[in-house]
């Protein structure tokens, strides 16, 4: 066993850690740009993967069973719909607050959280959805000792469309000029406004790429775990919030490495101690980690704005 | 073409700006006119940057009207349009007295986010620009050599692709007033350019604001530095205390008797910067 089972487990939790990644960017970016926490967002994560489990489903029963034709029909059918919820959100529940004190959006948040997860759960069933596994079996790597330390194709397919979204989004932030303008946002609002920036707009975008990322995150999870339910967003809302803060909010680089260290920590916990504690090491760990670095990881000390 | 340099650009008509009890800007009317400097000096806190946020759309204001007229012959009226758009369709650009640049983005970067507008528009909000189509290239490669031109003049093409936060005091404020210009405006705001620069760095700045006059875009100005105001305004509007005191050319106005009781009034200092240019 020992280094087989310990790399083994290097793989499980690189593969859950890009999962909290992409739904960590989104949490990050909204905070960036706005300075608020999108407590919703975790619930268009469980949308997300509520909407790929619909398209799966539909694909099937219309025939089309080649696998990695479904997962691209379904990956952007989901993306675009939940992109659609994220843009909604922000329309309906934070842009009329934008002005107003700051915890009044963050309330709104916390109901929209509430909203969507019930929405869910009277549309779909407050029962646990399952799927059959689609892509079974994968490489064993090496044997050691009875063990063996296996990459399924199912991790090799999430670290894929993990790698190549979140490829495309750095290119869109950093090369685009919509990338340059949400920068810009990012750093003085106002500012950004006075040199033409149309701001809502840029500022529903950024809702609409982070619900998207979300919407893949949630696909990838059904996929891995084969079974959602309506309260996943809230699980994997706070760990995904805790990647981002832990990485340091408002840093992208810091969300995906915030998310892969949480992975990597919880797998490696309930691998080596107790499942039942995973989270309580995960969330202590950010604990210890905010005494010594506020800002978190890659965080920088923000200046206050005048 | 003297008559049509005449032309006023912007008209504040009676502007009023109440903050709670406290009255910042009390019945202002002038007229800052095309291909002109026009400078709004005044001690401190007589509402110069008061004014300056009506007009840049930053506050609105409580009473009166600011409009601005347009290339065909009508106008904008300033105080009922969102900022952004009296950025984009109005085409006043401003900047602050407080250096506000993107600190984190390159200085390139910085002109670049100033031309988002027709870039945007190149890439058909985005959606051609993802699908290579389009006049995009053509469209990011005219920015670029125009933000690069911006740099040469203001002497920072060297240092394009170092973050703007890292550049010198004397060279951020160049950069804003070069990002400033890369919006095309009709009308160039600028909130104390001086403010903090040595002699030969405001020298530079006063040749760069005459060079952007001359080459057809109006400012208006608010300084404290008077050897500046007096050497290149063409025009200059003096506050005290949220009113007008005085609005005239250079000369008429280091002549008024209400300029210099304010001055002398307000304290030593502000006093001995008119002081010198009075006595002749």
């Amino acid at each position: 066993m020992g280094l087989a089972y310990a790399l083994q487990q290097l793989i499980n939790g690189i593969t859950l850690g890009m999962i909290y990644g992409l739904i960590a960017v989104g949490y990050t970016m909204v905070y960036g740009i706005i300075g608020m926490i999108n407590f919703a967002h975790g619930d268009v994560f469980m949308i997300g993967a509520f909407l790929s489990l619909i398209a799966l489903s539909g694909l099937a029963s219309l025939g089309i069973t080649a696998v990695p034709l479904a997962l691209a029909i379904t990956l952007v059918f989901a993306a675009s719909l939940a992109a659609l919820y994220g843009w909604t959100i922000e329309r309906v529940a934070y842009r009329p607050l934008r002005g107003s004190f700051r915890l009044a959006p963050l309330i709104s948040a916390i109901g929209m959280s509430i909203t969507l997860q019930n929405f869910a759960q009277v549309s779909q069933g407050a029962r646990v959805k399952p799927l059959a596994p689609l892509l079974p079996g994968g490489l064993v790597l090496t044997r050691a000792g009875g063990f063996a330390v296996q990459l399924s194709w199912m991790q090799i397919a999430i670290a894929v469309t993990t790698v190549f979204c979140l490829g495309v989004f750095t290119w869109l932030v950093t090369r685009t000029p919509l990338g340059r303008a949400m920068r810009a946002c990012e750093q003085d609002l106002k500012m950004a406004g006075l040199l033409g920036i149309d701001t809502d707009r840029t500022i529903g975008v950024t809702f609409v790429i982070g619900a998207a990322l979300a919407a893949i995150a949630g696909l990838l999870f059904l996929l891995y775990y084969g079974a959602i339910d309506f309260y996943i967003g809230f699980v994997a809302g706070v760990k995904a919030f805790t990647a981002a803060v832990l990485g340091g909010i408002g840093s992208l680089p810091g969300a995906v490495l915030g998310g892969l260290l949480i992975g990597l920590i919880e797998t490696f916990w309930s691998a080596y101690f107790s499942v039942q504690y995973k989270d309580v090491a995960a969330f202590s760990i950010l604990a210890i980690t905010l005494v010594f670095l506020p800002t978190g990881l890659l965080g920088r000390v923000d200046v206050e704005k005048v | 073409m003297a008559a049509e340099d005449a032309m006023p650009l912007l008209a504040v008509r009676r502007l009023g700006m109440r903050f709670g009890g406290i009255t910042a800007l009390d019945d202002l009317s002038f007229t800052a006119r095309r291909g002109e400097i026009t400078a709004v000096i005044g001690p401190n806190g007589a509402g110069k940057t008061t004014a300056f946020n009506c007009i840049t759309g930053f506050y609105r204001p409580s009473s009166g009207e600011l409009s601005l007229t347009r290339p065909d012959g009508g106008s904008y009226a300033l105080a009922k349009m969102p900022g952004h758009l009296i950025a984009r369709r109005a085409g006043v650009a401003r900047t602050f007295q407080n250096i506000r640049l993107f600190a984190g983005m390159t200085v390139l970067e910085n002109l670049l986010v100033a031309q988002h507008i027709p870039l945007m528009a190149a890439t058909g909000f985005g959606i051609l620009a993802i699908l290579g189509l389009g006049h995009y290239r053509r469209a990011e490669r005219q920015a670029v050599e125009k933000a690069k031109s911006w740099l040469e003049r203001i002497d920072l093409l060297a240092r394009a692709d170092d973050p703007a936060g890292s550049l010198p005091y004397g060279a951020q404020r160049r950069l804003e007033i070069a990002r400033a210009m890369c919006v095309d405006p009709v009308l160039l705001c600028l909130d104390e350019p001086a403010a903090g620069l040595n002699p030969s760095e405001t020298a530079e700045l006063g040749a760069l604001l005459l060079r952007i006059r001359a080459e057809g875009c109006s400012l208006l100005l608010i300084e404290h530095d008077m050897n500046v105001v007096m050497r290149i305004s063409d025009h200059i509007v003096v506050l005290d205390r949220g009113r007008k005191i005085s609005d005239g050319t250079p000369a008429e106005v280091r002549a008024d008797p209400h300029v210099i009781a304010a001055y002398l009034g307000e304290d030593d200092e502000s006093a001995d910067d008119l002081a010198p240019e009075v006595v002749p």
